[in-house]
């Protein structure tokens, strides 16, 4: 939108949201949503606190290893099933399946099958990421042009050196959009994953400020929350934009 | 989850959902039936050798899965759950569609509703908004309102950005043609932008009845014991395993079907070009 | 290089009826100046070609003659009228066919009928004539997916003739079709020019296509685009497509073109 003759970005609405919502908070209309600014104060001093550290850390660490999982898990899957038939015909309808499927319905069997810790949440996590990077993996296998392939067997490249050098690098964008989905979905994976066992990390300290409708620190939890998934999401679409302009000249 | 990338993502990124939309709608016409029945034939075989090992006392077999399955459909336990479960997801989604649907093209047609609206969507859809799950509870107890606006919740910004994308994104060479045979605006949007749009709408509304799945289930896991969440926490609560696993199951077929049988319907109708053959 | 005089006369002014004149169109695209000071005539009733390399601005000068975009300054005027934006007097062929993909070939003829409020019977009376015009009788239930390039292209030609504008703008409508079905493609303009008695330009950057459908070809420079020189290939359209395609005329109207341009390709 432009002002004035002055491009305003896009983004900058969000700080027009940010004052309504302040201006909401401070009407005291609804109990449920304290003013932004003591949100922010609470949020500040949460973050000191070691429970929230500890909480935060436990998070990271289920998402960051469900991640490398699912990453590396996916683009495997992704690339034999691009280049595999009889990879594809035995994965695809399973990867179809589970990609759009509720599997907040599986984190009770996980609960029973992995235990109330951390390790139903990496599962978790894993589960609600994998697919997507599958399946965009094996879209970028597939795209690969089959003449580059010809090329690097042309001129004596190694099974080896055409993987690592040709089609997974012709394939890089979008790999890097499924994993950055995944991420996406991965989050939600952890924060899904925590809610229910709802013992450990964010969970719990979901579940401790709602119980005892401590607002403010719900709310600076969930905020801290949402800035941290669009942050990575942002960071990936940065690499992405860097592969981006051979995507369409392939 | 998917429009994301077609919002915040470069504008490549488009393809790839029609890629995996297009290949869920292939389920059960693009392999042939012998690849696909030895597919799910072998994962029910691993399924029934690891239930008899057993990898865990929590692990049933999937025969006996079969059975209780079978036996909940019979004794009615199991339409009685989805009776509750599919009311507040069908009247969210219909909310969510006719608000999505609408802010979506608002959107799409105005700038200064697209500067104003999509930013705060762009984050819902990306953010965790089972997170929020909780809140709701507290003002809405553990009734129907409060499973049909956790519905709404995660079914809402997937459709919104949808519509909005669709709408925004509509094919300018054809805005072109129907602008040198003088249409006026209102011909315009409902002759050319809409049904252009339609399309992408539509699995809009698709991708949000998925959403929609999870967040049902979510609400029904953690606040609202009914519905088919509740068979599942029921059944495991007396170690039940067998039930449980058939309602998890069931649960994912349920919504798979739908979705299917929604895809198999955008492309038949919406997508005459796309049609195979 | 010596071309017999006979084959090319080198005009610039018009002789008789105008149907659109462009009077000092300028346009630039923020510092890209694409467009300099053009000065036009169309004869009613003739093909004029607008030929030049590519990125001239050939289509930024069509669509600028549509209606559909802008000049920065100058003006269009159209059997005297100076242009706003679109009008019935004109129609506009598009480069990528612009058919809309959920419509039968019926009801994308029609459209620009149906636009104006037309009755639907009316309306399908008018469409069927034109798509046997075109040629795809029978085609009439058909979705554009379902038809080859050249037939979606015959499609936006009928749809153009259906709304009986005098003007017909034609932005290389068959850049998108493959070679064989252009040459026949070409062959079918020629008659329905010849049938048609409208005013036709066309955008081409073929310079075999230019001189074999036109009666008049404007070539442009290179950015800013200037009218470089304005040709009158005479060949005798009478005889048959093979005979034109084979005339000396007609290969040294190309050759002489070929010359002019050649210093622009890099």
């Amino acid at each position: 939108m432009t002002l004035y003759g002055y491009r305003v970005p896009m983004m900058a609405s969000l700080l027009v949201w940010c004052v309504i919502w302040e201006l909401v908070g401070q009407s005291g209309l609804m109990f449920l949503v304290p003013p932004l600014s003591s949100v922010m104060m609470a949020g500040i001093a949460m973050v000191q606190t070691g429970t929230w550290q500890a909480a935060a850390l436990i998070t990271l660490h289920s998402f960051a290893v469900g991640m490398v999982l699912a990453i590396v898990v996916g683009v495997t899957l992704g690339v034999l099933m691009g280049r595999f038939k009889a990879a594809d015909e035995l994965f695809s309808i399973w990867v179809n399946i589970f990609v759009s499927a509720p599997l907040s319905a599986l984190v009770p069997v996980l609960m029973i099958l992995f235990g109330m810790g951390e390790t139903t949440v990496i599962v978790t996590v894993f589960l609600f990421a994998v697919w997507i990077i599958v399946l965009d993996t094996r879209a970028g296998i597939q795209h690969v042009p089959n003449s580059l392939i010809e090329m690097g067997r042309c001129y004596g490249a190694s099974p080896f050196a055409l993987y690592g050098k040709i089609v997974l690098l012709a394939a890089l964008p979008e790999i890097l959009a499924g994993i950055r989905l995944g991420l996406v979905r991965g989050v939600k994976g952890v924060v899904i994953g925590q809610l229910l066992v709802a013992i450990i990390g964010y969970g719990e300290l979901f579940e401790l400020y709602s119980r005892s409708f401590d607002m403010e620190n719900f709310w600076a939890l969930t905020i801290i929350l949402f800035v941290a998934a669009m942050l990575m999401s942002a960071a990936i679409e940065h690499i992405e934009k860097k592969v981006d302009y051979y995507a369409g000249v392939r | 989850m998917m429009a994301s990338s077609q919002v915040n993502g470069p504008a490549r990124a488009v393809h790839s959902p029609a890629g995996w939309g297009l290949s869920l709608g292939r389920l059960f016409t693009g392999h042939p039936i012998a690849t696909r029945a030895i597919s799910l034939g072998l994962f029910f075989l691993i399924w029934e050798i690891a239930g008899r090992v057993p990898i865990s006392y929590a692990f049933p077999t999937f025969l006996d899965t079969l059975w209780a399955f079978v036996s909940m459909l019979l004794d009615g336990s199991l339409i009685i759950a989805y009776g509750s479960t599919v009311q507040p997801l069908i009247i969210g989604i219909a909310i969510s569609a006719v608000v999505g649907v609408g802010l979506g093209i608002v959107m799409g047609l105005s700038r200064k509703a697209e500067w104003l609206v999509a930013p705060l969507f762009i984050v819902l859809q990306s953010a965790p908004m089972a997170a929020l799950i909780p809140l709701i509870t507290f003002v809405y107890g553990i009734g129907l309102v409060a499973k049909t606006l956790a519905v709404i919740m995660l079914a809402l910004p997937v459709i919104v950005l949808n519509g909005y994308k669709a709408v925004r994104n509509a094919n300018p060479s054809l805005v072109a043609m129907c602008h040198s045979f003088q249409g006026t605006r209102l011909q315009q949007i409902s002759k050319i932008i809409i049904p252009d749009a339609s399309p992408v709408i539509f699995a809009g509304l698709r991708l949000g009845l998925a959403a929609g799945f999870i967040g049902v289930i979510l609400a029904e896991l953690l606040i609202t014991p009914t519905g088919i969440g509740d068979l599942i926490t029921y059944h495991r609560s007396v170690a039940n395993y067998p039930e449980m696993y058939a309602a998890v199951v069931s649960i994912i077929l349920v919504s798979t079907l739908t979705l299917t049988a929604l895809e198999a319907f955008e492309v038949r109708v919406l997508r005459p070009e796309k049609k195979r053959g | 290089m010596t071309v017999p005089a006979s084959a090319i006369h080198a005009v610039t002014q018009v002789a008789g009826d105008v149907a659109v004149e462009v009077r000092g169109i300028c346009k630039n695209y923020g510092d890209i100046e694409a467009l300099r000071l053009i000065d036009l005539d169309f004869p009613r009733g003739k093909l004029t070609t607008l030929l030049g390399p590519s990125g001239c601005g050939k289509t930024t000068l069509l669509k600028i003659i549509a209606g559909l975009v802008e000049p920065t300054s100058g003006e269009v005027r159209v059997n005297g009228k100076t242009v706003t934006g679109p009008g019935p007097e004109r129609a506009f062929v598009f480069q990528d066919f612009a058919l809309m993909p959920w419509a039968t070939v019926m009801r994308n003829v029609a459209f620009g009928l149906e636009l104006k409020g037309m009755g639907k019977a009316e309306r399908q009376s008018i469409a069927r004539h034109y798509i046997a015009e075109v040629g795809l009788t029978g085609f009439e239930d058909k979705y554009p997916h379902e038809l080859s390039g050249g037939m979606r292209q015959r499609v936006g030609l009928a749809r153009a003739f259906a709304v009986n504008a005098e003007v017909l703008l034609l932005d290389e409508p068959f850049s998108a079709v493959d070679e064989q079905n252009r040459r026949k493609f070409q062959e079918d303009l020629l008659q329905l020019v010849e049938k048609e008695r409208k005013t036709f330009i066309f955008v081409t950057h073929s310079i075999e296509e230019a001189v074999y459908v036109s009666d008049r070809i404007v070539l442009l420079s290179r950015r800013p685009s200037r009218v470089a020189q304005i040709i009158e290939p005479k060949i005798d359209r009478t005889a048959s497509p093979d005979a034109i395609r084979r005339d000396q005329g007609y290969l040294d109207t190309v050759e002489e073109i070929w010359q002019g341009l050649k210093h622009y390709v890099d």
